[in-house]
């Protein structure tokens, strides 16, 4: 602790305040105050309410009863929460399945070095960057009933496409593939980070056994980076399990609720249909994929 | 082998790239076709009969689209000079200060980064109707930073540790007080830092989508993700050409910040995953 100048001086009040200040403890705390505040006031307190709200009749603009676990008991009954809570988990093992699976891929490719590398990074990267709900426009429009675009270009080899948003199972496989597109850029650029920390020792001690490129990625790079690509996939199953934009711009939950996930439901609920306690126990049902996410990545970082 | 090897890679990275940019192509086209050929399902797709600006003018003329475009500056900047002087001061403490639950509290940050704004946004609209925010750019303004702060912090925490120790001791030595160490010892080294942080940031916010979807109704106060799906619908009727030019439009601020500072992007965006 440094000495504090000047201490023969009349301790004004400011001067305590100073003092106080240049220890290490009040001015840690004094400086996390502003943030504490915010998140107190707009991230725990809507939690706690939440959790209340899920527990009470209330409807937007009326603070309703106390009903235990009405509301539960009542989205358990409802078949349209179940399929939510289904496709929910089919759109999230699907998508992180390939977005996995392709952010190997486009990593392991990215790691070569060739002359447009930095340029195709660079644009691996913008769908993750454009705003998610203007790139889905595009492809609102690309599945368009009358003029997609994927559906011309098979008229011209004539086949004849499908209606991409409107006929099972296209809408959800639709949902899906927009999906990977903008969640494949995430996994490629993390994995890429981390391959590139893979020391240069290991692979010459792989080349001197006589490893060839296949075998150096599958059992130097993939088991040098598990911590890499494990926490990156459990960061994607928690916002692709969340995810709203991508489904509300396309098909809002339908056609007839053939993908209606559970942000969407809630919404749906509890703002269009104001029922805010029945909503708020809807998303509810995110916390425990939350929570187990949550656990396992705080547990793989404090392991090193 | 060698050169199979090589042919295979460029082939994948071509595939890659043609499914990666093809719906910007088809937003930039979309965005110029006259209608005829818009609204044409006949014939070659990739065919068309000269350029034109009249859906910008449209979207210029018969929208909110430039106060929207106002609206989403207004509030990515000022969201993100809240986050930005809420973290700094967070980050540093976090990072730099010993007392007694620093390392929890850090952690309880990097929890919160992790919430999904789909999990709250039920409750935080009744938090927002109570507090009279509701249909106001201030609410946006002040719920934003709820998941700015929690990711700035963490990086800025990263950062300033990064920093050595012995600088701000030699000050302290010097007679600073430690808010004067931190100010004009620590910060102007942390630029890059905070550089990255407030991009991020920026962009996070620009792109929000279900808080203003929620919160915003009146038109004129619209964000760009909530007004360009929002007034180029109307009934059953989708301006094509107009919804394109506004995606366009919309995603050049982002675009154009990106193109600037890809590498603390991309070191920004890793941060997190890689350095925990």
């Amino acid at each position: 602790m440094a000495a504090t100048a000047g201490s023969s001086l009349k301790p004004t009040r400011e001067f305590a305040l100073a003092r106080l200040l240049n220890r290490e403890a009040p001015l840690g705390y004094a400086l996390l105050l502003p943030a504490l505040a915010i998140l107190a006031v707009f991230v725990a307190y809507p939690f706690a309410f939440g959790l209340w709200l899920a527990l009470t009749d209330s409807t937007i603009g009326r603070l309703g009863h106390f009903i235990g676990l009405a509301n539960f008991a009542y989205i358990l009954r409802d078949p349209i929460f179940t399929q939510a809570l289904g496709n929910t988990m089919a759109y999230t093992f699907v998508t992180v399945f390939f977005k996995l699976t392709l952010g190997l891929a486009l990593a392991a490719v990215l790691h070569i070095e060739f002359r447009f590398n930095r340029f195709t990074r660079a644009a691996m990267l913008l769908p993750w960057i454009i705003p998610t709900v203007l790139s889905t426009l595009a492809w609102l429009w690309m599945f368009d009933s009358t003029f997609s675009v994927f559906n011309r270009m098979l008229a011209w080899i004539h086949v004849t496409g499908p209606s991409w948003l409107g006929q099972f199972p296209w809408p959800m496989i639709s949902l899906m593939t927009v999906n990977i597109w903008r969640g494949t850029p995430f996994f490629g650029v993390s994995l890429l980070a981390a391959m590139q920390m893979v020391p240069a020792e290991l692979y010459e001690a792989a080349v001197v056994d006589g490893a060839g490129p296949w075998r150096r990625w599958l059992y130097v790079t993939v088991p040098t980076i598990r911590p890499v690509i494990l926490i990156t996939t459990l960061l994607s199953i928690i916002m692709t399990f969340a995810d709203f934009q991508v489904i509300w711009i396309l098909t809002k939950g339908g056609p007839v609720n053939q993908t209606q996930v559970l942000s969407t439901y809630a919404y749906v609920v509890g703002i269009q249909g104001t029922d805010i306690g029945i909503g708020a126990a809807i998303s509810l049902f995110m916390f425990p994929v939350l929570c187990v996410s949550i656990g396992i990545i705080l547990w793989l970082l404090h392991r090193d | 082998m060698r050169t199979g090897r090589k042919i295979l890679a460029i082939a994948s990275v071509l595939v890659a790239l043609v499914f990666t940019l093809f719906p910007f192509y088809w937003m930039f086209v979309s965005a110029l076709k006259p209608d005829k050929d818009l609204y044409n399902a006949q014939g070659n797709p990739f065919a068309w009969h000269g350029v034109t600006f009249a859906h910008f003018e449209f979207l210029f003329t018969q929208t909110h689209f430039l106060q929207w475009l106002l609206n989403s500056t207004i509030v990515a900047t000022a969201s993100t000079a809240i986050s930005l002087a809420c973290s700094i001061l967070a980050g540093y403490s976090l990072a730099r200060l010993r007392y007694r639950g620093a390392g929890v509290l850090g952690w309880t940050f990097f929890v919160t980064y992790l919430v999904p704004q789909t999990l709250l946004f039920l409750p935080l609209t009744a938090v927002v109707v109570k507090f009279h925010l509701l249909g106001s750019l201030l609410g946006l303004i002040l719920v934003y930073p709820t998941f700015l702060i929690p990711f700035c912090t963490w990086m800025l925490m990263g950062y300033f540790k990064s920093i050595p120790r012995e600088l701000e001791e030699s000050g302290l030595v010097d007679g600073c007080s430690r808010l004067q160490a931190m100010f004009r010892l620590i910060l102007p080294l942390a630029v890059p830092g905070v550089l990255s942080a407030g991009i991020f940031a920026f962009t996070l916010s620009w792109n929000e989508y279900i808080y203003a979807l929620v919160f915003i109704s009146d038109g004129a106060m619209k964000t760009i993700p909530i007004g360009v799906p929002s007034e180029l619908v109307r009934g059953d009727v989708f301006f094509w050409g107009e919804l394109m030019a506004g995606a366009l439009l919309g995603s050049v601020p982002v675009a154009l910040l990106y193109s600037f500072f890809v590498d603390q992007f991309v070191s920004g965006l890793t941060a997190g995953a890689v350095k925990g």
